[in-house]
């Protein structure tokens, strides 16, 4: 980064001072409702798998991974997802729903450079990140776990 | 030596050229604003039968340049130059409505400030003796500036209340040695200014520095006062960049509270989903020949001065961690 000079700085604090905050309060009570809301509705679905005879830890679980990724989709692609994400924020990016309309949306988005170009190379620009430091990540602690077992 | 500068950053012409004729065309959103009525056109959506939105782009500048010929009456072949831009890389909006309009053309990139950056130079070369009539414009759209600069659009994220709404439109006006008013008096040529500013959903106050270095200047350079004009008009600094540039202005000693207005916030009304209001190529060029044009015919305003403002970063510059460079030009606009 270029340096900064005392007049800039002076300036970014005069800026700071009357710049309008977000309606954190606001923000924090929507994401927690609509956060709640979307596990809620995934216990929902985790109970029905269940209550099908689906083995839980496993096989329920992972069915309702399924469902939510394809209700996050396609609310998504019916527009409806970004309403939501705009009012409720984390509540709605933190769950699987989330992740999945992180990769939707570009995909939708770079269809006019085609399918490989466009869809293909750009699905996880904004996922990718994601799921290279979760994966890094879930394999470190798995290698910190397994060297402390010894 | 250059007969017609005067001061360190200001031209005067000479002959001042006229801008005979006029055309906006706005998006839907844009449409609803209160500003509908000054429109040429108002689309139904984002894609004006286009396949992507970049074409929609191209189509909205050409035919808001087609429009502004039309209604200036001079036919097309005695058009010499077309000098625009817009906010795609490669400007390619300008480009391929070149393409098809068959003008002698000038792409040219000031961000959001383009619009001035075109008159000013139209104006040089019409009163430089370089040309009898030529067309400026330029456009913006939301959602090719949404990919560009951040997200997807369907991607469920939060903006903070400094963001702005890029104005969906575009705008032409053609510039000629006719004798009719209004005309362009005056151009002062922006420096870029820094002021350390990174936050790509606060252009406002990044770029409100840089609008009154320019207004500074073309004060003193012209050696008039604000109230010289009836309507001092910002390009696109929306509701914060607003307040500090009249505040630095005031610090400087020059109060324009009751003649200064903003571009970005005169296309939208506060009871639409902007944030803190408009921005792009297309918000001071919609503006500026939509209402502005219109209400100096009518002889509401008389002298006004269009400092339009432009961000000069890209999202590269961005995740670079650079801080972001502003301009602003100023286009004083009169009745003679």
């Amino acid at each position: 980064m270029s340096k900064i000079t005392q007049e800039q700085q002076d300036y970014q604090q005069f800026v700071n001072r009357i710049k309008p905050k977000p309606p954190y309060l606001r923000n924090i009570i929507m994401a927690f409702l609509v956060g709640g809301i979307i596990c809620t509705i995934g216990q929902a679905i985790l109970n029905f798998y269940v209550s099908l005879g689906l083995e839980k830890t496993k096989e329920a679980s992972a069915a309702t991974a399924v469902t939510l990724v394809f209700l996050g989709s396609l609310l998504t692609g019916l527009g409806i997802y970004d309403q939501i994400g705009k009012r409720a924020g984390a509540g709605s990016i933190i769950p699987i729903t989330g992740f999945a309309n992180s990769i939707v949306a570009p995909a939708m988005e770079y269809k006019s450079e085609g399918y490989v170009f466009g869809v293909g190379a750009k699905m996880f620009v904004v996922a990718g990140p994601v799921l290279v430091y979760g994966i890094t990540t879930s394999a470190l602690v798995g290698l910190i776990y397994y060297l402390l077992k010894f | 030596m250059a007969l017609k500068k005067i001061g360190s950053q200001t031209v005067k012409f000479e002959n001042p050229p006229s801008i005979i004729s006029t055309a906006s065309i706005v998006g839907p959103v844009e449409g609803k604003g209160p500003l509908k009525d000054y429109f040429d056109l108002i689309l139904n959506d984002f894609h004006f039968q286009e396949k992507t939105w970049e074409k929609a782009e191209k189509k909205m500048l050409k035919e808001a340049v087609e429009m502004a010929i039309k209604k200036s009456g001079i036919p097309s072949e005695e058009i010499e130059y077309f000098i625009a831009g817009d906010l795609l890389n490669q400007i390619i909006a300008a480009s391929y409505a070149a393409r098809e309009l068959g003008i002698p053309f000038y792409g040219i990139y000031g961000a959001c400030s383009t619009i001035a950056e075109g008159l000013g130079l139209g104006a040089m070369l019409v009163d430089g003796g370089y040309a009898d009539n030529l067309v400026v414009g330029s456009s913006s759209h939301f959602c090719s500036a949404e990919r560009q600069y951040r997200f997807p659009l369907e991607l469920g994220n939060q903006r903070p209340p400094t963001a702005q709404r890029t104005v969906t439109g575009a705008g032409a006006a053609v510039i000629s040695t006719k004798n009719r008013n209004p005309r362009i008096t005056y151009v002062t040529t922006g420096k870029v200014i820094d002021m350390g500013a990174a936050d790509p959903y606060d252009m406002g106050s990044a770029m409100a520095p840089a609008a009154v270095d320019t207004i500074i200047k073309h004060l003193e350079d012209s050696k008039r006062s604000p109230e010289d004009y009836d309507l001092i008009l910002t390009g696109d600094l929306a509701s914060l960049g607003k307040d500090i540039a009249e505040k630095l202005l005031k610090q400087n000693g020059f109060d324009v509270s009751n003649r200064y207005t903003d571009c970005g916030l005169l296309i939208y009304s506060p009871q639409q989903d902007v944030h803190a209001g408009g921005s792009g190529c297309a918000c001071a060029a919609v503006v500026t020949f939509g209402y502005i044009f219109k209400e100096m015919q009518k002889g509401r305003y008389n002298r006004i001065l269009l400092v339009a403002t432009g961000a000069l970063l890209s999202s590269t510059s961005v995740q670079q961690g650079e801080t972001i460079p502003c301009i602003a030009h100023a286009v004083a606009i009169e009745n003679l």
